[in-house]
């Protein structure tokens, strides 16, 4: 019998939603965060004074990678050669990509610019972001009266 | 940006075999991975970020050729992961090699995360070029 996926489209646009709804049920069961959205995948580490962003970028130069701060907005971006195989050599499997990438964060504080640090390691590249003074939250003593 | 392509972000988790478990209680991913051939060798690219020389093992067993590589979860001082968008986990592939491989020879590399394995061929596999005379 040949079926024919365009005479009830009203049914088929239910079910997808059906199993979009599905995905989403079980990823949040599985618990990992909330899924990247783009190269590369983030995840930031935050306490009462600074924040840390980590960002896996195998194989890029830190040369390539470009970090900007401004207030509390946070642009990574570069490029990601691809392997240089010389002539002659053919793939088999091509699975990493690269390309150019740029992400935009927003931090959850203001960011004292001049003493962001980035350091880049096996792979992994790490920034660390201290917050800035004037943004960090200052106990007011309250004082009777009387 | 116009030169801007897809890539690729999510990591897919490794498989197991049915009704084993990992001793280990963590998350394990496949290493992405380039394979391509020279006249001389063949080569793999693997990405395993946050694995080192020493934390990355190859094995192989009969014709099989896995290589595993442990990544340790670290957290930075006292800070708490307010935003997730990957996990760390142990990586891990396994590729069949053919005949050609000269098993004795081959060379692992392991630089900003990148795990290059170097499988030279046998000299009788290699790629000769045959120069055509005109007759």
């Amino acid at each position: 019998m040949f079926y024919r996926r365009y005479r009830n489209p009203a049914m088929f646009r239910e079910m997808q939603r059906l199993q979009r709804e599905m995905g989403r049920l079980f990823s949040a069961v599985e618990g990992r965060g909330q899924g990247p959205t783009s190269y590369p995948a983030i995840n930031i580490w935050a306490g009462e004074d600074s924040a840390v962003m980590v960002a896996e970028l195998p194989g890029v130069q830190p040369d390539d990678m470009d970090v900007r701060v401004v207030g509390d907005t946070l642009t990574l971006s570069g490029s990601r050669a691809a392997p240089e195989i010389g002539e002659g050599a053919s793939y088999h499997r091509r699975e990493r990509s690269f390309g150019r990438f740029s992400r935009t964060l927003q931090l959850p504080f203001k960011v004292e610019a001049g003493r962001v640090d980035a350091e880049f390691q096996k792979g992994i590249l790490k920034i660390h972001l201290p917050r800035a003074e004037s943004d960090k939250p200052r106990k007011i003593s309250v004082k009777s009266s009387s | 940006m116009a030169d801007q392509q897809i890539m690729d972000v999510e990591k897919e988790e490794a498989t197991q075999l049915e009704d084993t478990e990992r001793t280990r209680d963590r998350r394990v991913y496949v290493a992405r991975a380039d394979i391509y051939e020279t006249d001389e060798a063949i080569v793999v690219l693997a990405d395993v970020p946050g694995a080192d020389e020493n934390s990355v093992d190859i094995t192989i067993e009969k014709n099989v050729l896995t290589i595993y590589a442990e990544v340790e979860p670290e957290q930075p001082g006292e800070h708490s992961l307010i935003y997730q968008e990957f996990d760390v986990g142990d990586y891990e592939r396994s590729f069949v090699l053919s005949n050609q491989v000269d098993r004795s020879k081959i060379e692992a590399t392991v630089k900003d995360g990148v795990l290059r394995l170097y499988l030279p061929k046998m000299p009788e596999a290699q790629a000769r070029k045959i120069s055509v005379r005109a007759g």
